[in-house]
């Protein structure tokens, strides 16, 4: 019956450090410099090299959106931060050549073994490189691309330039364009027509330095009637100095295909993580964004499809627990350019203590569609007094026939539930505990098994000495 | 020999006092019930023994097998063995019940052991078809939406799941049809035994017809006033609550 602990991140499993050299260390601060030192190591060509500088003009052009978001996003200071560190490894094949602090690092995260259980390749990044990145043979033959972001524009440029930067554009936001600026590592995916991965992809996220910023670019492209589930982990130690974590993540499904993306983002609470994800969906394509926001200090996050094409569908469950000095600060973005799209977001939030939760929902429908359902449900559950949660629904309808539907809740766990738990034997955590586990159920349970199982533990080890 | 022992028990809410010296003894392998006319403390005679964090308690003792209760949280309690069956049972969305009586069978055992699936469920299973509950019941969200008997009967079946030494009753005959209270009666008897000592809170009489007590204590402004044996629930019946205050009064 033991299914447990098949993905191994609890939120003091990442809390170590080794201590680690460097062979390329971009300095600290931003600049042309910077830029350019990050694309040298490289190696990459022109065209790149002035997709960055527009980036960075970009990215210095926009001020702060703290006129809608947090304010603490000015306690960011770009000048201390670390824009690229790596150890020069190229990404092996076999564990036992990857270096041994990274190595230890990974095994220590328990890596190696998901990747004998159930996964169909892993990819792990450390700092700024990935330091390993392995496909099941078979999949290759298929002619699966599974790889990193360097090497896939350096290796597959006719595949990834023709989608790279195109569904979330360089200025889209502000941290969008410091992506693009600086961005390394991340995963680069191409599924082939007709393929379907029946096991997930998984890439694995690792900060170990302090003051840096890790700016992965993920770009997944699902060609006609692909099939592919990508998952994807992080983790970092607390340091006493904040971390930027700032991802473009770009997903494009082709006429039926059927993309899956799964986070569970667990970094350390001095973590800053603003990250812009979106998808396009042609017809009948279908995308879906499972998204579990539990670590973090502030995380800004809105994944979104853009329904290009007729009958496609995107949905986004997500699930966010904010405990103390955390802001969860997510939401969804749905654009229904075709008619009959449909889509579905069902967010979840937690706050404890005196956690924040905030969810912004963006439906759109440009271009008048006909015949689009969409479909938003949002509650939030309070566990204290001081907890706080807010939403903020931005829904415009154009067209006919288009039918949308919100709805929100907020509900509170009562003394008089704990106390009718606590009588039956159970400790007030452990009430706790159920009270969030039976708030989050019935979502969990659209997920894939490992992924809910390990949800679960995770919220019970966040829950431990939150309560009175 | 074993017993539930409550000694000169004073209690009070929100500064205002409602059990006041209150004695009463439970044997193991007794059935009692406990009457009164609304207001009598009955409900915070359950609320305070089951370490209510609401209630203060200003006095007094109340031992489980010789161990004191007053002062432990109300999950030390209920893993003492001490059972209270509310009379407003609790909704908890999200937690079916199957989950939710595993999980309090599961805070019973020490760390690192665990409840055994197949023997959890086939004990499960009989205690539903004796409460003539369907099987479909597990995995419902507990008390969330349930009538008022279906209510009571998951309050009883989570009982006889944890078998606890000593089990309260507070009210659990209100809300109840006839139909409902016979099974849920029922119910009740077949935990009944030498071991196990009851104590039924009841408004009526009507409901110790089918659980039938070996004891009957009558309350009265925060105490016991009167008790004695089954007849005492007939002759409070007939004469009313009316009778008491004269009594006491004299």
């Amino acid at each position: 019956m033991s299914t447990s602990n098949q993905i191994a991140v609890d939120r003091e499993k990442g809390n170590f450090h080794f201590e680690t050299d460097y062979a390329y260390d971009a300095g600290v601060g931003l600049s042309e410099d910077v830029v350019k030192y990050v694309s040298g190591v490289k190696d990459e060509e022109p065209w790149l090299l002035d997709f960055r500088l527009k980036a960075l003009a970009a990215f210095e052009g926009k001020p702060l959106p703290t006129h809608w978001a947090s304010k603490d996003l000015e306690n960011i200071n770009f000048d201390q931060i670390r824009y690229y560190l790596s150890k020069g490894q190229k990404p092996s094949r076999t564990w036992e050549e990857v270096p041994d602090d990274v190595k230890n690092t990974f095994e220590r995260l328990g890596i190696p073994e998901q990747e004998r259980k159930f996964l169909a390749g892993v990819e792990a990044q450390f700092d700024s490189e990935a330091a390993y990145s392995r496909m099941k043979d078979d999949l290759e033959e298929k002619g699966v691309l599974f790889m990193g972001s360097t090497e896939g524009l350096k290796e597959y440029p006719e595949v990834f330039k023709k989608w790279f930067g195109k569904v979330i554009p360089t200025s889209d936001n502000k941290f969008s364009a410091l992506n693009s600026a600086v961005f390394s590592g991340g995963s680069f995916i191409y599924v082939p027509p007709g393929v379907k991965l029946e096991q997930p992809l998984q890439a694995y996220f690792r900060i170990n330095a302090e003051n840096f910023g890790q700016f992965e670019r993920t770009l997944i492209i699902a060609d006609e009637g692909a099939e592919i589930t990508y998952m994807e982990g992080c983790t970092a130690p607390k340091f006493e100095t904040s971390t930027l974590h700032s991802a473009v993540v770009e997903l494009v499904a082709l006429k039926g295909a059927k993309i899956q993306y799964i986070t569970v983002q667990n970094w350390s609470n001095n973590v800053f993580n603003l990250v812009t994800k979106r998808a396009l969906a042609e017809e009948e394509a279908e995308v879906r964004w499972i998204d579990c926001n539990i670590g973090s200090r502030l995380t800004m996050k809105y994944p979104g499809v853009i329904l290009k094409g007729r009958k496609a569908r995107g949905e986004v469950l997500s699930i966010a627990l904010a405990n103390d000095g955390q802001h969860q600060d997510t939401g969804a973005k749905m654009v229904h350019a075709a008619s009959e799209t449909t889509s579905n977001v069902i967010a979840k939030s937690i706050s404890i203590g005196k956690g924040r939760s905030s969810y912004r929902g963006l439906v759109e429908m440009p271009g008048r569609p006909s015949h689009c359902k969409n479909n938003t449900e949002c509650d939030a559950l309070l566990i204290n007094a001081e907890s706080e949660t807010d939403t903020y629904p931005a829904i415009t309808v154009r067209g006919r026939d288009n039918s949308v539907q919100h709805e929100a809740s907020v509900s509170k766990v009562s003394a008089e539930q704990i106390f009718y738990m606590q009588q039956r034997g159970m400790s007030e955590p452990e009430a706790m505990s159920l009270c969030v586990n039976g708030f989050v159920n019935d979502l969990i349970r659209e997920f894939p098994m490992e992924y809910s199982v390990e949800l679960k533990r995770l919220i019970d080890l966040e829950m431990e000495g939150s309560v009175g | 020999m074993s017993s539930l022992n409550i000694n000169n028990l004073s209690a009070s809410i929100e500064g205002k006092a409602i059990l006041d010296n209150l004695n009463l003894d439970l044997p193991a392998g007794e059935v009692h019930a406990v009457m009164g006319p609304n207001g009598s403390g009955k409900s915070t005679l359950s609320k305070v023994l089951a370490g209510h964090p609401d209630y203060e308690v200003t006095g007094g003792s109340a031992r489980l097998e010789g161990i004191e209760l007053l002062g432990l949280s109300p999950d030390e309690i209920a893993r003492m063995g001490l059972f209270l069956a509310f009379q407003y049972p609790i909704e908890v969305p999200g937690i079916s019940i199957a989950n939710f009586i595993r999980a309090a069978l599961q805070a019973r055992l020490p760390e690192g052991e665990s409840v055994k699936a197949v023997d959890y469920y086939k004990q499960l299973y009989e205690k539903m078809d004796e409460l003539g509950m369907d099987r479909t019941f597990t995995s419902r969200s507990l008390n969330e939406g349930f009538s008022g008997g279906e209510k009571k009967r998951c309050e009883i079946l989570q009982m006889s799941m944890l078998e606890p030494r000593y089990c309260i009753l507070d009210e659990t005959d209100s809300g109840l049809d006839i139909d409902a209270l016979r099974e849920v009666s029922l119910g009740v008897n077949r935990m009944k035994g030498p071991e196990r000592g009851m104590l039924v809170i009841t408004h009526y009489q009507r409901l110790l017809e089918y659980i039938v007590p070996d004891k009957v204590h009558v309350m009265w402004e925060g105490k016991v006033v009167l008790s004695g044996d089954k007849d005492l629930a007939l002759e409070l019946e007939q004469r009313g609550y009316d009778w008491i205050r004269n009594e006491v009064a004299a």
